[in-house]
């Protein structure tokens, strides 16, 4: 038969084929591995460096420094689910029928002919062996029914029809995976917000491109603190937040990594965690003539009056890390000393040597005393309503392999015809969708127990 | 005692099973398979108290985490799953002789942890990430995951040995039926792909409770789809016309490929989050 198709019956002939969905499973499971070689989302000049050139080209054409979200990519997962959705129409016609037809029927000539086929002779009459095996039947398998032949009886009964449904299951998770993706890519973010110890803020930093986003409250990081074990490796970071709407304390919890903080649909997560820079510091000023000493506490940009009444002393700032003739001093005070004269001149106070500022032999020493070392947490935070169609796809994908793999649509079949006065022949077979090992057991077995 | 001799016995006692199988395989003795099949059982026996005692340990040490934490004890594991899923198979099938192809592999991944030098077999404390009770539901089914696919793999070798000519005089001529080991291959892969599937469900979970991304394309998880998609493959070829036997076989090797490299290529080539088992 010759037929002619329209376009779109080629195409929905070209997207219902299964062959389709390996080529497509294929192209996926290749292209993925692109991505574990090739650095993903390094900057220009990183693809440069390694890969010279021509390859940095290459990968910049075909977005192999984010191939994961490349419009190929993205292309080859819209077309394994139009495949999906395709093919499950045009099959589950044909299976919603064998699921849940109008009348059960069966085929006696097939069963008679099934490889499984067992036969054997008991010493019962017809209608004792039938009632018993009705009985097996409907307690082992499911509902029976009942047929006479020329010969004789035959009954059949059958269970897991539904379980046909279980593949479609399996695909529909896929479809919800990928939408719940979708919903989550389009309608939430993942930002990162480092907070300061006592400091609010309500403005987190998108993690893709930067920019600023806000949120329905604030956050404010009352303590942070980090505990590590022996052997100097991290053993917990804990946050101590407060959320903050409307100038009001809503709710005060710690965060830890692992046990996130979700409110109103924001997630907020302990990812990292760094050093804040001190705002203030207890210095001990001695006086070079007389050795006469003070302590004041001094906030950075603050200028104090020293003993003499002519000098003056300004806390200019903080720097992670100082150079000294070509060594770093690692995190130090910046200070300035104003004389009597007007001349100004630097001073660095490093926080890991206390009288470094000693050896300078000037008018006056600055002796750090203590200095608050304070800590920023750095929260992740993200919202995502995809999550939840994300976790039902997760759910039916785990619920549909249980059905596909572990459960079959069963049929049995016993036929029974009398042999002799008190003697009958008995047959038993059955087929089944899959697992005809299963079913070679459980054959097994009833013959067992008819045979008592 | 402690759990490293109990563990170091351990893959003395699956060497002897070893031993046992293809021995019997060789000189055709059913006897040999039969105690090659106990000895496996007591090493599976002495490799869950170790697992368990090494659980103890951490605890004594302050460090209280499950065994399943590094390369070392991963492998452990892994040896301790192929062996279970190994006996069940045995059990169910009465098939001995494929023996053959499941207790190299019980032994060698429980020798390579005990004899590579590079993996060290200190009990070391967790990082905050690793605290979770997901990511033990995730090693664990990973791993019973990885099992099914190595015993898969195991099973598939028995289509390039086995003789066409059902006469042949070949000592690998007593294998299975064709059926059987079909049907042996394909439960292997549906036991793995479901555990994987839901070894890469629960990853997913944790990661998102951890630091909220379900699905972050580091290598390691890459991989593991990647193996994922490969046995995916296998089952839908299984359906098509034409494809059944070696050419399926080759599918299953591949993806046994897919799950080493996920298991050891990625640690050892490339880098990500997972780098510490
Ligand atoms: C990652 C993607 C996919 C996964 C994990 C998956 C999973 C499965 C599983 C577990 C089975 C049952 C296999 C068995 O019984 O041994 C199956 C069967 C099937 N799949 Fe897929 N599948 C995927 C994609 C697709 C796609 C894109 C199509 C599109 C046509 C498709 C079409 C089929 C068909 C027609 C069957 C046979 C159903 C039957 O037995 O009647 N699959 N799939």
């Amino acid at each position: 038969m010759k037929t002619n198709k329209t376009i779109p019956e080629h195409i929905w002939q070209f997207f219902c084929s299964a062959r389709l969905a390996v080529y497509t499973l294929v192209l996926l499971a290749l292209t993925s591995i692109i991505g574990t070689v090739v650095l993903q989302n390094g900057s220009e000049d990183d693809y440069i460096k390694f890969y010279g050139h021509g390859w940095a080209n290459l990968i910049k054409t075909f977005n192999f420094d984010d191939m994961y979200h490349s419009w190929w990519f993205l292309g080859l997962i819209v077309i394994l689910c139009i495949n999906i959705v395709v093919c499950s129409i045009e099959r589950l016609s044909t299976t919603w029928k064998i699921i849940f037809p109008k009348k059960i029927t069966f085929n006696t000539d097939r069963f008679r002919r099934l490889k499984n086929l067992e036969t054997f002779t008991l010493n019962k009459s017809l209608s004792e062996l039938t009632l018993e095996s009705e009985t097996l039947l409907s307690k082992s398998v499911g509902p029976v029914i009942k047929e006479e032949t020329e010969a004789g009886i035959v009954l059949y009964a059958e269970k897991g029809r539904w379980t046909r449904l279980g593949v479609y299951v399996v695909h529909t998770s896929l479809l919800l995976l990928f939408l719940g993706a979708l919903i989550g890519s389009i309608f939430g973010f993942k930002a990162n917000l480092n907070l300061d110890e006592g400091q609010t803020s309500d403005t987190a930093s998108l993690l893709t491109t930067r920019n600023p986003v806000q949120l329905d409250f604030s956050i404010r990081c009352n303590e942070f603190e980090v505990r590590f074990y022996d052997t100097g490796a991290p053993e917990e970071f804990r946050s101590n937040l407060t959320l903050v709407q409307d100038g009001k304390d809503i709710l005060t919890t710690d965060i830890r990594v692992n046990q996130p903080l979700r409110y109103k649909g924001i997630n907020i997560f302990q990812s990292s965690y760094g050093s804040a820079p001190p705002d203030q510091v207890t210095l001990e000023i001695i006086a070079g003539q007389d050795n006469a000493t003070m302590v004041r506490t001094i906030k950075i940009g603050e200028e104090i009056q020293l003993s003499d009444e002519k000098t003056q002393f300004k806390l200019e700032g903080f720097l992670p890390h100082f150079d000294f003739s070509g060594h770093d001093l690692g995190p130090t005070f910046i200070g300035r000393i104003f004389e009597a004269d007007g001349k100004s001149f630097q001073i660095g106070l490093p926080l890991k040597f206390p009288t470094f500022d000693k050896m300078r032999k000037g008018h006056y020493a600055f002796v750090i005393k203590a200095a608050e070392q304070k800590h920023y947490t750095g929260l992740h935070i993200t919202k995502d309503p995809g999550i939840w169609y994300v976790y039902a796809g997760f759910m039916l994908m785990i619920i549909g392999c249980w059905i596909t793999f572990f459960m079959a649509h069963e049929s049995y079949f016993i036929e029974i015809q009398t042999s002799g006065e008190k003697t009958s022949n008995l047959s038993i077979s059955g087929t089944s969708n899959r697992n005809s090992q299963g079913l070679r057991l459980k054959i097994r077995k009833l013959c067992h127990t008819l045979k008592g | 005692m402690n759990s490293s001799f109990l563990l170091s016995t351990t893959t003395f006692i699956y060497a002897l099973a070893t031993i046992f199988y293809v021995g019997s395989f060789a000189f055709k003795k059913q006897i040999l398979a039969k105690a090659g099949f106990v000895v496996l059982v007591i090493g599976f026996l002495d490799n869950s108290a170790g697992i368990i005692l090494r659980w103890i340990e951490s605890y004594q040490l302050g460090y209280g985490h499950a065994p399943f934490s590094n390369m070392y004890e991963s492998l452990v594991f892994f040896s301790w799953t192929v062996a279970v899923l190994y006996i069940f198979v045995e059990l169910k099938y009465k098939e001995s002789i494929i023996g053959v192809f499941a207790s190299p592999l019980i032994f060698l991944a429980i020798a390579y942890a005990s004899f590579d030098p590079s993996i060290s077999n200190k009990i070391s404390p967790l990082i905050p990430a690793l605290k979770s009770n997901w990511l033990i539901a995730h090693v664990i089914t990973c791993f019973l995951g990885y099992a099914g696919f190595a015993v898969a793999f195991g099973f598939s070798i028995m289509y390039f040995v086995k003789p066409r000519n059902p006469e042949a005089e070949s000592i690998f001529a007593k294998l299975p039926s064709w059926e059987l080991i079909d049907e042996l291959t394909y439960q292997m892969v549906v036991f793995g792909f479901l555990f994987l599937t839901i070894g890469i469900i629960t990853g997913a979970v944790w990661a998102n409770s951890a630091w909220g991304t379900y699905w972050s394309w580091d290598p390691k998880e890459t991989w593991s789809l990647i193996t994922w998609f490969v046995y995916a493959i296998f089952m839908h070829l299984r359906m098509m016309k034409g494809w059944s036997g070696k050419n399926l076989a080759w599918i299953s090797i591949i993806g046994f490929i897919a799950v080493l490299f996920t298991y050891f290529g990625v640690n050892y080539l490339l880098s990500g989050l997972h780098s510490y088992a």
